[in-house]
């Protein structure tokens, strides 16, 4: 059985492909594994594999997938980590799970998260935060953090998850693993329970780069569903480069810098990484992007804003939780969102509405989107001098548990390294570069849009020299 | 008089017109739209709100935009963008409506003489039912909500406030419905909802050019009920403001049942929509092409252009030439009729005459039947008018022919022989020696006549009418009585 | 910054009912979080064009043809409270 769970999904894909494994074994392989599972990692897991599928002839090969629990799944709890949504099973599935079950990808089950992605660290779920495999007393990042604990503790080949503002990356990060947040509209984000609309992205989880490109060449797509959805101008082939030969790379001091609070061991580890790359034959220079330090106030007002509005459907009328015992509309509205909801995602919602009120739209939403404008200019600048931009993915290692749960602002501070991209539109993958105190620490790689071959390869190359063994989780 | 005098007042009067588009599918996904279906049968992910569902744009919505834009003599936006408009209600499932804002797809235009302040697109809410007998939301404890309508492609096309009286507003409204009837974009029938009015209603003192504090006015759900409410709140405005009291800024609700006005308990106290771009849309680009395909698809003549070619061509009245155009319905019979009349020779009959037998005819079938159902085919009419033009037949005998065509159809040249109704003329020897005997009768008359008072030849005339049952000219009868006197 | 009334008029708008407490916390953590967010006034973005979306599409249209519509049943699956083939809530105009 061990032997099944050691392949990467990339190479179990290939021995069903070959007829050396059976598909239905692999899946109850890990079927088991999910179900047993005590980081509180998943929310749901399937009973079966769907039969109807050869999936030797498949390009994923039955391989399994987790999924995050805001992806809506066709009479499956689909609940986004919310009270509000508990036990509720939509009629359709996202699209982005039925192009990944088509390619012969079934659903392993659902994965904890933030409640409706908002949080760094998993503690924001309603269904109770999940462990970091490498260290249960602490959290597994966030807010996609069942996805990445399931992958990192091998109780699924890979998975998918969401990143609004760093939610693929950072967990990735904090639990070792691979994670991809793609362009902006390379995957489509119909039937993901929308955060904020106009930076949510699908990506994978997984435990190496290969399998980040397999998932994602089987994720993308135009989708007639969804009007901010795209073709991916290029396949998407799997890397294999193992140099970095004429590969530059920007190192933006406003991210990496003295000022950016960047915590001793992941400087220790990113400046590893440097001299890797430097190797491999990339070259390295300091880069400017003077808007990014503002990333983080404009992200804290355009997510909160599109997410008030987002959320406003949750109403109690159609779906999800209604708190009764109210006569009048008001009052059961009401209600049912001070239930529903928990104190994150009030904030949050009190915040956007806050920015987007009478009187204030032009100081807070207005100027956050202008300060958009500024940093895609940045990076578009940074982007006539180098292939890539290279930063810690986050400032920290694995925190403790409830270390940060009383302070909301230290908490946003995790997303510093990852919101620029995310208001960019651009693509940004983190992958391990090696071990601080027994933790994991990632480092993320950035590129223009649509540049997810390139990046993956960069990815891969710099993944083969660092030889981060993910494993012992696995265990 | 002791009684102070009683300021005049101005009404200034602004539309805002809601029209469900005739497409087959809603704004923003493929659910049919329907009308009295089984409750909750058309819906789907997207028009129920449902978690993670994204809205498309209908293509053939935005068609029927730019026509209606350019229909109306609007600016077509070349980028126009969708907002998102805040507010909780059970119709409305996102909490948000998807709306334009701040740059709709049409800006400025006329259609009469009513100048557009814009026309942009946006979404209709779901149908809320209330429990209960009355079936209405006061005294309700429960209600239901249907979401077949929710989602069905709405254009809104607010006027600016150019409308100075409720008839204006009727017939202004009248005359939109017909363009719009015209086009095909709509069914446009108030009784079912998809043509609504809200209107803005101020008044301030006549010759003033500040504006006084406008209310809206919404639930005139016919042409009827939106010239009696509108007349009803300038009413109020008026007893308001001679009492010394203002005007509150409020939004009332229209009882076509008692008439009466009531203020409407707001949707969101607050008021603040916090509109904000949708990002689940792209940017609409009204391309060249795009204008191009929906100017192809208007029609050859619209009604405003009708109007002024029946007034300036054909030599109609003003209110006359509006009318037929307005009503599509009259226009295509009296055209029709004018076409019979050109092919029978019409004997010099000019389109003015004619058209003045349009009215008599719709007294008598009825002021909103459509005279081409009635039973007086436009070639009957066009011959009744010609044979009045060679005075075959007098004024007054051929309203009466006109009657029996509307009773029960034909030929009017054979109603004329049958009643015996023809005209006497003065070659007639009998048509001189009624007019003799009427001289006769009335020597009083006869001898202010013969003084030159011509006011006193009433009587006279009136007696050779009456002899002759109508059918003797009139002028004919002045002319023989005057021969007689001087 | 933000004072209780602003908190009050916002968790009215958002159709949140905060306790007391939940009134005076909230004012506190998002004043914290706003003084933060603050410093974005700093920036002269005089002339800045705003970005609503990131990717340069325009006219994402779709053909005016009919797709199936979910069945009822599905449809109402998930309701609170089904009343007649729909969705029952209290009456906005019940007192």
């Amino acid at each position: 059985m061990n032997e099944l769970i050691a392949l990467s999904a990339a190479e179990a894909a290939e021995r069903v492909r070959a007829g050396e494994i059976d598909p239905g074994e692999l899946f109850d392989a890990y079927r088991q594994r999910a179900a047993a599972d005590d980081l509180n990692a998943f929310t749901w897991v399937a009973d079966e594999a769907p039969r109807d599928h050869d999936y030797a002839h498949t390009p994923l090969g039955g391989v399994p997938v987790a999924v995050k629990d805001l992806f809506c799944t066709e009479g499956v709890p689909s609940q986004s980590g919310s009270k509000i949504l508990e036990g509720y099973r939509p009629p359709y599935s996202a699209t982005v799970v039925r192009n990944l079950a088509e390619a012969g990808a079934p659903l392993l089950g659902k994965t904890n998260q933030d409640e409706f992605a908002m949080g760094s660290s998993n503690e924001n779920s309603a269904f109770g935060p999940v462990l970091n495999p490498w260290d249960r007393r602490r959290v597994p990042g966030g807010s996609s953090g069942g996805s990445a604990a399931a992958v990192a503790a091998g109780l699924a080949p890979w998975a998918i998850g969401t990143d609004t503002g760093g939610s693929i990356r950072q967990p990735a990060a904090l639990c070792g693993v691979v994670g991809l947040k793609p362009t902006y509209g390379a995957c489509s984000r119909y039937g993901m329970i929308a955060f904020a609309s106009s930076l949510d992205q699908a990506g994978p989880f997984t435990r190496n780069v290969t399998d980040a490109a397999l998932l994602f060449r089987h994720m993308v797509g135009q989708d007639r569903r969804d009007s901010t959805s795209l073709e991916f101008p290029e396949p998407i082939e799997l890397p294999r480069g193992e140099d970095l030969k004429g590969v530059r790379l920007g190192i933006p001091e406003e991210l990496v810098g003295a000022d950016a609070g960047v915590d001793p061991g992941v400087r220790a580890s990113f400046d590893e990484t440097l001299r890797l790359a430097e190797e491999l034959g990339a070259t390295l220079e300091p880069c400017q992007l003077p808007h990014a330090s503002h990333a983080l106030s404009a992200y804290y007002l355009i997510a909160p804003a599109e997410a008030s509005a987002n959320l406003a459907r949750f109403d109690g009328v159609r779906y999800g939780l209604r708190e009764d015992g109210a006569s009048d509309l008001t009052t059961m509205y009401s209600r049912t969102r001070e239930v529903g909801f928990g104190p994150e995602v009030q904030r949050r919602i009190m915040l956007g509405t806050y920015a987007l009120s009478s009187g204030y739209y032009d100081a807070y939403y207005g100027k956050a989107q202008k300060v958009r404008t500024k940093i895609a200019e940045d990076f578009r600048g940074a982007f006539e001098r180098f292939d890539f931009v290279i930063t810690p993915t986050s400032p920290w290692t694995a925190f403790e548990l409830g270390s940060k749960t009383h302070d909301p602002l230290a908490m946003y501070l995790n997303d510093f390294c990852t919101v620029p991209m995310s208001l960019a539109g651009i693509p940004a993958i983190s992958i391990p570069s090696g071990l601080s105190e027994g933790l994991p620490v990632g480092f993320q790689l950035a590129g223009p849009a649509f540049s997810e071959p390139r990046l993956l390869a960069a990815a891969y190359a710099l993944e083969q020299a660092i030889g981060f063994d993910g494993s012992p989780a696995r265990a | 008089m002791g009684a102070p005098p009683v300021p005049d007042y101005e009404p200034v009067i602004g539309l805002e017109i809601h029209v469900q588009l005739d497409t087959r599918t809603k704004m923003f996904c493929g659910c049919e739209l329907s009308f009295g279906d089984p409750p909750n049968i058309h819906t789907c992910p997207t028009c129920l709100g449902l978690p993670g569902a994204l809205p498309v744009l209908n293509a053939r919505a935005i068609h029927f935009g730019i026509m209606i834009g350019l229909a109306l003599g609007c600016d077509i936006a070349e980028r126009s963008l969708f907002h998102r408009k805040n507010y909780f209600y059970p119709d409305n499932p996102k909490a948000y409506q998807i709306s334009q804002y701040d740059v709709p797809l049409c800006r400025g235009g006329r259609l009469g003489d009513v100048r557009i302040h814009r026309v942009h697109l946006e979404e209709d809410a779901a149908k809320l039912n209330h429990l209960g007998a009355s079936g209405r939301i006061h005294g309700s404890d429960r209600s239901w909500v249907d979401f077949n309508r929710c989602g069905t492609p709405l254009v809104e096309i607010v006027s600016e406030p150019d409308i100075h009286s409720a008839e204006q507003a009727r017939d202004w409204l009248i005359l939109l419905r017909t363009t719009l009837r015209q086009l095909g974009v709509s069914d446009v029938d108030m009784s079912q909802g998809s043509l609504r009015c809200d209107a803005n209603v101020s008044i301030r003192p006549a010759g003033s050019t500040e504006l006084g504090t406008k209310t809206e006015l919404k639930n005139m759900n016919s042409f009827a009920y939106v010239a009696k409410g509108i007349e009803a709140e300038i009413e109020r405005q008026k007893r308001l403001l001679d009492l010394g009291e203002p005007v509150v800024q409020e939004t009332l609700h229209f009882d076509p049942v008692t008439g009466s006005l009531t203020p409407l308990r707001s949707k969101e106290e607050a008021h603040d929509y916090r509109y904000f771009p949708e990002p689940d849309l792209v940017p609409l680009l009204a391309s060249a092409d795009m204008v191009a395909a929906a100017r192809a698809d208007l029609p050859t003549e619209l009604p405003a252009e009708r109007a002024a070619r029946f007034e300036q061509e054909l030599g109609l009245h003003a209110d006359t030439a509006r009318l037929f155009a307005f009503r599509a319905e009259l226009g295509d019979y009296f055209e029709r009729a004018l076409a019979a009349a050109g092919a029978n020779g019409g004997a010099g009959l000019e389109p003015v005459e004619l058209s003045n037998w349009i009215a008599p005819l719709i007294e008598r079938i009825g002021s909103d039947a459509d005279p081409a159902e009635s039973n007086v085919s436009p070639e009957s009419l066009a011959t009744l008018a010609t044979m009045v033009k060679t005075k075959e037949v007098s004024r007054d005998a051929a309203r009466e022919v006109l009657t029996h065509l509307v009773a029960e159809g034909g030929d009017p040249r054979r109603i004329v022989e049958r009643e015996g109704l023809g005209a006497i003329s003065a070659e007639d020897d009998g048509l001189g020696e009624i007019v003799d005997r009427a001289i006769a009768a009335d020597p009083a008359a006869a001898e202010q006549v013969r003084a030159g008072n011509m006011k006193a030849i009433g009587p006279l005339v009136g007696f050779v009418m009456r002899e002759t049952k109508g059918r003797a000219d009139g002028g004919e009868i002045t002319r023989l009585i005057r021969q007689r006197l001087q | 910054m933000l004072d209780r009334d602003q908190v009050l008029h916002v968790a009215r708008l958002a159709r949140l009912e905060l306790s007391e407490e939940e009134v005076e916390r909230m004012a506190a953590e998002l004043s914290h979080v706003l003084d933060h967010i603050e410093k974005i006034r700093e920036l002269d973005l005089e002339g800045v064009a705003p970005t609503s979306h990131v990717i340069d599409v325009v006219n994402v249209l779709r053909a005016d043809e009919p797709e199936p519509s979910l069945p009822r049943e599905a449809v109402l699956a998930a309701a609170p409270e089904p009343l007649m083939d729909g969705f029952g809530v209290p009456s906005p105009g019940a007192a």
